[in-house]
């Protein structure tokens, strides 16, 4: 039995919880949502909220996802993320401005771990002050050959769509290498 | 006449109280099969302890605690060579660097976690040498002593339900195929989070637990815990080969370089075609 992992990552409220939901065949472990019995509900001070998702490929090969972790306080648990991840997806929310700069730090920082190929997902397209994909690539810096496509994460097919451009990436960089 | 004598005749949780009760100040050295454990006392408080000969520094117990990045961590110890942890947390928290409470709060830990593993010794022998303090320029911190005996022998029969439960630490996990419906209500601790990143068939229990420095108590604990929550299953047994990813000498910087070779799956292109052709039909 082999695992991949695919990393999910972006600003708070970006979607990463929504999009892993999407795709993801088991209901998805969010750790952001509160056990419901009152005495337990006070989130202790290391409660870490993360996501992660399953895709079953075959019988010999399972996808993982993971979503980063919410809290800006365990910014240092991504790079223990990011060991051994195949590629990773930043999430964007396309409507909130003010949230871009911090996604170009997040992009930054998971670029720096680990040389792998990763795309830009312009996240809430469906919303009408969503700002277009293209904009994004510019206001973000986004290098050269790396792709921001616009999706919607609470749609599986533009989820799925996503999921594939980071897979043509990366077949795209082994074609590079040879 | 010094206090001298075998573990099997006169246990640990004993030799505490008597240590508090006679509010000794002195070093008990204890020799048990998995170890050697230095325990320092004053006025019959634990202030200090180290294991086999080995004293962590401060950066190291910082980023074992969550308070650096293991990267801080190996730039401040390259630093700071040759300066004593005091000098150093001085240093960190004029520097804002961390706080004093994490400080104290990370050394406090670490020296009652180490206590905790002496409590499961049950053979060896002991000796407690009157005022000797080895404790120069070391972060010390007083804890009383009824409270390390009471979560000592707490802890002493977990550890014995722990070890019936979970006997085999050469095994692997994986996340559960059907996990139980009530997952999304879970919190994880930072811990527990950590040794979820690795949940691999192909990383047994122990190797999972030295990436993350973990003690075999803190690791039975945690895999305790997630197998009852369901979250995952025990698979048996793994490739003798294999290893986490950066297990092999993730400590030392030998193995920085090439942690990029490590980081990135050596990945076949036929694999990719897989997933490419499985996502596309879902
Ligand atoms: N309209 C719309 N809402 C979205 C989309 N993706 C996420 N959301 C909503 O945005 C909010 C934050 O999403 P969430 O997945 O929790 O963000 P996270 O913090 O990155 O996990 C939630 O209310 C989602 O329902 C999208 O594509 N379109
Ligand atoms: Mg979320």
């Amino acid at each position: 039995m082999q695992t991949l992992k695919i990393v999910v990552t972006g600003p708070f409220s970006s979607g990463k919880t929504e999009f892993i939901q999407s795709i993801s065949e088991i209901d998805v472990v969010s750790t952001e949502r509160k056990i419901s019995r009152s005495a337990e509900r006070i989130k202790s001070a290391t409660t870490v909220a993360m996501d992660f998702g399953r895709i079953t490929i075959d019988e010999d090969l399972i996808l993982y996802l993971f979503g980063t972790p919410g809290q800006r306080r365990f910014d240092f648990m991504w790079e223990i993320l990011s060991e051994g991840m195949l590629g990773f997806i930043v999430l964007v929310d396309s409507t909130r401005p003010e949230t871009f700069r911090e996604a170009r730090r997040i992009l930054d920082t998971f670029r720096s771990y680990s040389p792998v190929p990763y795309i830009v997902a312009a996240n809430k397209q469906d919303m009408e002050d969503a700002w277009p994909a293209e904009d994004l690539k510019i206001v973000l810096q986004v290098e050269e050959g790396v792709k921001v496509v616009p999706c919607v994460a609470v749609k599986k097919d533009s989820v799925k769509q996503v999921l594939l451009e980071l897979l043509y990436s990366i077949l795209e960089l082994m074609d590079e290498e040879e | 006449m010094a206090l001298k004598g075998r573990l099997q005749d006169f246990g640990i949780t004993q030799l505490l109280n008597l240590i508090n009760l006679a509010r000794k100040t002195g070093t008990l050295y204890v020799e048990g099969q998995k170890g050697e454990a230095q325990l320092c006392f004053r006025e019959g408080k634990l202030i200090y302890a180290f294991m086999d000969g080995v004293e962590d520094s401060l950066p190291l117990l910082l980023q074992r605690a969550g308070k650096l990045t293991s990267e801080q961590a190996q730039t401040i110890m390259a630093h700071v060579r040759g300066k004593s942890d005091r000098d150093v947390a001085l240093m960190l928290i004029q520097a804002k660097h961390i706080q004093q409470q994490d400080v104290s709060d990370s050394v406090r830990q670490h020296m009652l976690n180490l206590v905790y593993r002496v409590f499961g010794w049950n053979e060896g022998s002991f000796h407690f040498e009157p005022s000797e303090l080895p404790v120069q320029g070391k972060l010390t911190t007083p804890v009383a002593l009824e409270n390390v005996i009471m979560e000592g022998s707490r802890r002493l029969k977990e550890w014995e339900r722990l070890q019936d439960e979970l006997p085999d630490l050469d095994i692997a996990l994986k996340f559960a195929d059907r996990p139980t419906t009530p997952l999304r209500d879970i919190n994880l601790s930072v811990e527990e989070w950590r040794v979820i990143s690795f949940i691999n068939p192909s990383n047994t229990i122990r190797q999972v637990a030295q990436y993350n420095n973990m003690t075999e108590f803190q690791i039975r604990k945690i895999v305790y815990s997630l197998l009852q929550a369901g979250l995952v299953q025990i698979v048996r047994p793994p490739r003798p080969a294999a290893t986490p990813p950066g297990s092999a000498g993730e400590k030392g910087q030998a193995a920085q370089a090439d942690a990029s070779a490590v980081r990135r799956p050596a990945v076949k292109r036929s694999l990719v075609h897989k997933l490419i052709d499985r996502i596309r039909e879902l």
